[in-house]
């Protein structure tokens, strides 16, 4: 018990990755997921991808996160937030990503490209973040360092193998992105220093 | 183009039954308080009978009555939207029914004890 320390602390992880790939299964692999909508102005982007007939006057649109929280002590919880896999999302990252502790990408070996963005995007906002492999029944297994350089990471951005369905392999994927995440943070702190 | 064949006299295209701006008295935005998905509300005593409350504003007191709540997990359990969930926060903020605290950052947090606890509470699960 820490008597000096009475706030409580809850820790944003993001779950990012292409479309399909898992990332619903995944949170709710260790979480009691839950959505979360948010209301949102919809773009020209959205135009012709979203089916407006009948509905002209609509200038908003729902989008659905997956929502997960792991209370892991009466102070201390983990918060999951899937992030939406649409392009045309990308205005919500920001506020998601905003004082995030890391993220989890999510990638299919089959589609690796899919996480192009998501990899992308954590690399410029500085957000540490690891690529989890989805082991899908028939995907190749690849060697973690081949998908490195496939996905040219930066040194050190760990690539782990997952089952996303399997509450034991999801939790090791998080204990790999807090410690990663520690590492990440400490560095970046003795740069500042 | 309402597809299902359920014999319901509004459908899901037709959005909710009570008009999300119903909620929030029109307005679209809250204003500018700073209310992070992560902050925790606090609700300190029980307002919850007051009749100038709307069901939603009650609804956010007896939640959070019972200990701190998120502003993610206040929307999850309402069942509204974001934005919505803010703008109902942020009143009650002004007329001084709730407390928010921000979330800890976790540039502020090299805390390797705290992150090691994390740890040890995952491998616990």
């Amino acid at each position: 018990m820490d008597s000096a320390r009475s706030d409580f602390v809850a820790l944003k992880i993001l779950v990012a990755g292409g479309f399909g790939v898992g990332k619903t299964t995944l949170v709710g692999a260790v979480s009691e997921i839950r959505p979360l909508r948010t209301e949102e102005a919809m773009t020209t982007a959205g135009v012709g991808v979203d089916r407006t007939e009948g509905v002209e006057a609509k200038s908003t649109t729902t989008v659905a996160m997956d929502f997960g929280r792991i209370s892991l002590r009466e102070d201390l919880a983990l918060y999951l937030f899937g992030t939406p896999g649409q392009d045309r999302f990308w205005f919500l990252w920001d506020e998601l990503a905003q004082g995030a502790l890391g993220a989890i990408v999510l990638a299919d070996t089959r589609r690796l490209a899919d996480c192009f963005p998501a990899v992308d995007y954590f690399e410029r906002r500085g957000v540490p973040f690891l690529v989890a492999l989805n082991q899908f029944e028939d995907s190749r297994r690849f060697e973690p360092g081949a998908v490195a350089a496939a996905l040219d990471l930066d040194t050190g951005t760990p690539v782990v193998g997952c089952d996303a369905r399997d509450r034991q392999s999801v939790k090791e994927v998080l204990i790999a992105l807090v410690a990663h995440a520690g590492r990440r943070h400490a560095e970046l702190a003795r740069a500042g220093a | 183009m309402p597809t299902n064949d359920r014999a319901s006299w509004y459908d899901e295209q037709a959005g909710p039954l009570v008009r999300l701006y119903a909620l929030t008295r029109g307005r679209a935005r809250p204003s500018p308080v700073l209310l992070d998905l992560l902050s925790l509300v606090t609700a300190d005593n029980d307002p919850a009978r007051d009749p100038m409350l709307s069901p939603e504003q009650a609804a956010v007191l007896t939640l959070c009555r019972i200990r701190p709540r998120s502003v993610a997990d206040l929307a999850a359990d309402l069942d509204l939207p974001l934005g919505v969930t803010r703008v109902i926060l942020t009143d009650l903020l002004e007329y001084g029914h709730i407390r928010v605290t921000r979330p800890v950052r976790p540039t502020a947090l090299p805390d390797e004890r705290l992150l090691q606890e994390v740890i040890d509470g995952l491998r616990a699960l």
